[in-house]
């Protein structure tokens, strides 16, 4: 049977619905978020910056840092390394909001907007898929963070569930870049922002370094970064296997930046989709 | 008085303002269910910004239009399941295959896993895409483009089907291939609104036409019509011996009943042509008297003349840099 020379339904005898079921909302991002996986695949280079940059980062900060602040490589990287993993796999959400904003500018958007489903689909497969990413640059750096000697006390269940947390709140963030991806003009100023951001974050925090050697104003901010509590929680899950209130306030931090900035990028998304 | 399932489209008043920009200043349209609407107008005419509000993907800043009685704003998602929407600009996803992108857009309009990939199979095939099935659009011609673009409005067998520009930019061969493609999608029973630069697209395609200018409609009708509120085609001879000139003239005027213009170098003949099957006379006449001819063409009223008939200027980049642009045979506006 040919699509084109059967005849069409007329307008007028259809059954139709002015709303977007829940099912069918989930269903529409899944499918969006397997576009996105099937993306990475046709353009492996987007995954560089998940899979280099832990290589080299991990094995960058152990040999500049690790005799200077630990005394050797073997006790730094305990530290390191879930350090290194916070700050890469939150560095890798800023991707989230440039590509967005990329695809936004893209023709294809204009057919996703003229179909028929969830308006949110595009936003929400755009943030199912880079989960991926996530998980990606999490194995990798554990297993540099391995191959380099380090062996977490913690077991390889609470390793996993130190990943989980990571990416879940890597997830969290992105809505944050999301929704810079959605307001701006161009997606290298998405990045520009990102980065404003990003910088004081992971770098302002315990990720590379223990706070207290730095001056009372800087241990305040560190103090009370969410970052520097995900690190740490990140720590006493994978070297101690224990459960602490950083991991709790990790949590706590993710959901607050979920509230505020889930209906923000949402709104502002569908003034314009 | 006809019922709103008469109209597939019916807008009054449609304004887009961008900054102080009135793109699109106040259209009405009404396209009747089963036919072929044509929209023509120069670059910058506002086609693209009417289209996309009717597409819902664009609030009109004034004006209201309805699709198959539906309001484009407020019952947006009834419309998106009524309309497929071919984009002046490729509305497909570049880093996926063909085969990719309608599966995609499949399981996104609704189908299952197995049924998306047998749609997507079939509409490459009648689409003479599968050889090229598996490779990425990059490689992709503007041609299988536009049809992969189109084969994607059509997964839902919409019964109402936006074409911007469907040609511009195709090679003649490629053209009259969508051309034939429109043509099928019509018997089938869809109703089409195509947006074109080209009068002899509209006129080939389009059961009636509005021609848009700076965001106005400044004439609706039958491409008949149009064509006669433009004047007719002409006819242009070129003589073998310049010295036959008068003798020529003499025959057109007799024959034909119409005064004519010589160009400057006098070789070339112009006469305005009122009934094509007299020229078969004036051909006999000519040969009796022995005036033979180099060249022989009749020129097709062009959008310039159209524009100028009908807004009292022309196509303003041709009319101010270029004179002689009306004098390309096929009415294309140079972007
Ligand atoms: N998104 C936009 N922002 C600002 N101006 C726009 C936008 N889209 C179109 N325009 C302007 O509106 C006018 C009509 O554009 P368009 O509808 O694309 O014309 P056409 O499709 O007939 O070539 C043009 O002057 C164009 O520059
Ligand atoms: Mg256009």
């Amino acid at each position: 049977m040919s699509t084109i020379t059967s005849t069409i339904q007329s307008g007028a005898s259809r059954e139709l619905r002015n709303h977007v079921s829940v099912g069918q909302t989930v269903r529409n991002s899944f499918s969006m978020a397997y576009r996105g996986l099937l993306k990475v695949r046709r353009t492996p280079e987007q995954l560089i910056d998940v899979t280099l940059q832990p290589i080299i980062f991990t094995v960058m900060f152990t040999f500049i840092f690790g005799g200077a602040i630990a005394g050797n490589v073997a006790s730094y990287l305990p530290l390191l390394i879930p350090g290194i993993l916070v700050q890469t796999v939150i560095t890798t959400s800023v991707v989230t909001g440039v590509q967005l904003r990329e695809d936004m500018d893209k023709g294809v958007f204009d057919r996703f907007k003229s179909l028929p489903i969830a308006r949110i689909a595009p936003l929400a497969g755009a943030l199912l898929a880079d989960t991926v990413r996530y998980t990606i640059a999490t194995t990798i750096t554990f297993v540099v963070g391995f191959i380099l000697g380090y062996r977490p006390e913690g077991g390889i269940g609470f390793v996993v569930l130190a990943g989980l947390l990571v990416i879940v709140c890597a997830w969290a963030l992105s809505w944050i870049f999301a929704f810079f991806g959605v307001i701006a003009r161009s997606a290298s100023s998405v990045q520009g922002i990102s980065f404003l951001v990003l910088f004081p974050l992971t770098f302002l925090s315990n990720a590379f370094v223990p706070s207290d050697t730095m001056p009372d104003w800087l241990q305040w901010f560190v103090n009370i970064n969410p970052v520097s509590h995900l690190v740490s929680a990140v720590r006493d899950l994978a070297n101690l296997g224990t459960v602490g209130s950083d991991f709790w306030l990790a949590l706590l931090g993710a959901a607050v930046v979920v509230m505020i900035f889930a209906p923000l990028t949402v709104r502002a998304y569908m003034r314009k989709a | 008085m006809a019922t709103s399932s008469d109209w597939a489209v019916e807008a009054t008043g449609l304004v887009k303002i961008f900054g102080d920009n009135r793109a699109v200043d106040g259209v009405d349209l009404r396209v009747r269910t089963g036919s072929v609407y044509g929209v023509l107008g120069p670059n910058g005419a506002g086609k693209t910004t009417v289209i996309r509000m009717l597409a819902t993907l664009l609030r009109p800043d004034a004006g209201h239009a309805t699709v198959f009685g539906h309001d484009v704003q407020h019952e947006a998602q009834i419309v998106r399941q009524l309309i497929g929407v071919t984009g002046q600009y490729a509305s497909v996803d570049e880093t996926l295959s063909a085969t990719e992108n309608l599966v995609l857009f499949s399981r996104l309009n609704g189908l299952g896993r197995a049924e998306s990939r047998a749609k997507a199979n079939e509409l490459l095939e009648e689409f003479g895409l599968t050889a090229a099935a598996k490779r990425p659009l990059k490689n992709f011609s503007g041609g299988m483009r536009r049809r992969l673009d189109l084969a994607a409005s059509l997964i839902s067998q919409p019964p109402l089907i936006f074409l911007d520009e469907p040609t511009t930019g195709l090679d003649p061969r490629t053209r009259s291939q969508m051309w034939d493609t429109i043509r099928r999608l019509v018997s089938t029973g869809s109703t089409v609104l195509l947006t074109t630069q080209y009068l002899d697209e509209a006129d080939q395609l389009a059961d009636r036409i509005a021609v848009i200018d700076t965001g106005r409609v400044v004439a609706e009708g039958t491409a008949d019509e149009l064509k006669s509120s433009v004047g007719k085609s002409s006819l242009q001879l070129r003589l073998v011996n310049p010295a036959d000139r008068d003798d020529a003239v003499r025959a057109i005027r007799s024959v034909l009943g119409v005064d004519v213009t010589l160009s400057p170098e006098a070789a070339r003949i112009t006469a305005p042509m009122q009934d094509p099957d007299r020229i078969t006379d004036l051909l006999v006449a000519l040969r009796e008297q022995n005036i033979s001819l180099t060249e022989l063409a009749v020129q097709k009223p062009t959008l310039d003349e159209v524009f100028l008939t009908l807004t009292g200027h022309g196509v303003e980049t041709d009319a101010a840099t270029q004179p002689d642009a009306s004098e390309t045979p096929k009415g294309r506006v140079n972007a």
